[in-house]
């Protein structure tokens, strides 16, 4: 068997649709992003969890720090239970308070956590106890009726 | 009795159309059991790689980048009324990930590339050189279609693979260079709303099932082509017309499973 002119072709047209593959992974996917380092486990309860998504991002201080795993609805609770894997580098205090949040007016929800002051460090399995839902649009159009309504009947 | 006549017609052809599929059937698994030689010796392969895939590249590259560059114009033209040109990086990249890349290549492939096969395979029989190879003992499946059609299923993903990359590069060059949306925001935004898994390797899966479709239905075609002249051309027609169909239809399918509530 001799190798033949073919076989540079064949050879590399595989190169290059190799190449675009890698490519697309690198530049045009999130590969090149993925979190590759340990991450520990937190579970929150909300009330109302809006329109977050599993792999929503979790920002504190605006910066990415891990990615919600998991909602679903705990029965005993009647509350959404969102599971988030945090990166190791990160540790936060017991009394974290997390929020879910919007970039921009109408972008993506993610979850925002601010840290309390306390001394303990919150661990794998932990559950943050202080949160604050998601803003529905159409409850705050609704208060804000309201509170229009109930401002003009004093002023009578 | 004209009626009688139709409703026997009918029957006939139902009759005809449950036959062919079940030698089509037939034809698919001896493709499968006897394609150890397209390995064993895969300069065979390769050879056909040659000629479905490295013919197919200009076609597939050229076709890329110019739906790249529509996307990228269109895409700004709609994106602008909302004023979220930054999104024309998430827009392109998974117009064409998902759904342009795999369906067009394919689509182009199967024109291209397997109306070619059906001709060749067509061509041979009408010859009598698939005959004349099984009195040589020689088995035409091992030696003729499979490693057509396993250049076939290797091609396609790269190919697809080749065609979106293009077409994210024709959208940058519309977008970026020549509209001038910010550069930053289209690569982060693409980043962002692209998922490696998601939707790069359900791509990528999308256009090896495609590939086998194209594949196994130009080559069957060509081996049941009645071996006339007329026979050929009109297997080649359909290899095109039904290989189509497979695409978008099972493009339709493997969506709703893939992409269904996300």
């Amino acid at each position: 068997m001799e190798r033949t002119t073919l076989d540079l072709w064949v050879g590399a047209f595989v190169v290059a649709g190799i190449a675009a593959l890698v490519i697309l992974a690198m530049k045009v996917g999130n590969l090149s992003t993925y979190n590759v380092s340990d991450t520990y486990q937190l579970d929150a309860y909300f009330t109302n969890v809006g329109g977050l998504k599993p792999k929503a991002s979790i920002k504190s201080a605006g910066v990415l720090v891990g990615r919600v795993t998991g909602i679903s609805l705990d029965t005993n609770r009647y509350e959404a239970k969102v599971t988030m894997s945090i990166d190791q580098r990160y540790q936060f205090p017991k009394d974290t308070f997390a929020s879910i949040l919007t970039s921009g007016l109408l972008g993506e929800q993610y979850i925002g956590l601010s840290p309390g002051g306390d001394d303990k460090m919150l661990k794998n399995g932990d559950e943050l106890k202080h949160t604050q839902s998601a803003m529905v649009l159409e409850n705050m159009i609704g208060r804000f009726l309201y509170d229009k309504a109930a401002a003009g009947s004093n002023s009578k | 009795m004209p009626v009688l006549k139709n409703i026997k017609a009918i029957g006939h052809r139902s009759v005809d159309a449950v036959w062919r599929l079940g030698y089509a059937t037939r034809f698919f698994l001896m493709t499968l059991v006897y394609s150890g030689a397209s390995f064993r010796r895969f300069s065979l392969t390769v050879r056909e790689m040659f000629f479905t895939g490295v013919m197919s590249l200009i076609i597939i590259l050229v076709a890329g980048t110019f739906v790249g560059m529509v996307l990228g114009l269109q895409g700004y033209e709609t994106l602008k009324r909302y004023g979220s040109e930054s999104a024309l990086g998430s827009l392109v990249a998974l117009s064409l990930v998902r759904e342009l890349g795999p369906v067009l290549a394919a689509l182009l492939f199967a024109s291209r590339a397997g109306s070619a096969m059906t001709a060749e395979i067509g061509l041979m029989k009408a010859t009598e050189q698939i005959d004349a190879m099984e009195i040589m003992a020689v088995n035409p499946i091992a030696r003729v279609v499979a490693p057509r059609f396993w250049a076939g299923v290797i091609s396609m993903p790269l190919l697809a693979a080749l065609f979106s990359a293009l077409g994210v590069f024709g959208g940058y060059v519309v977008g970026v260079v020549l509209i001038g949306v910010d550069e930053g925001s289209f690569w982060s935004q693409m980043q962002a709303a692209v998922d490696f898994q998601h939707d790069i390797m359900n791509g990528v899966l999308k256009s090896v099932v495609f590939g086998v479709a194209v594949t196994a239905i130009s080559l069957f075609e060509g081996y049941d082509a009645p071996p006339t002249a007329e026979g050929v051309s009109g297997a080649t027609t359909r290899t095109v017309v039904e290989s189509s169909l497979a695409i978008l239809i099972l493009d339709f399918i493997l969506t709703a499973f893939m992409f269904r509530g996300s």
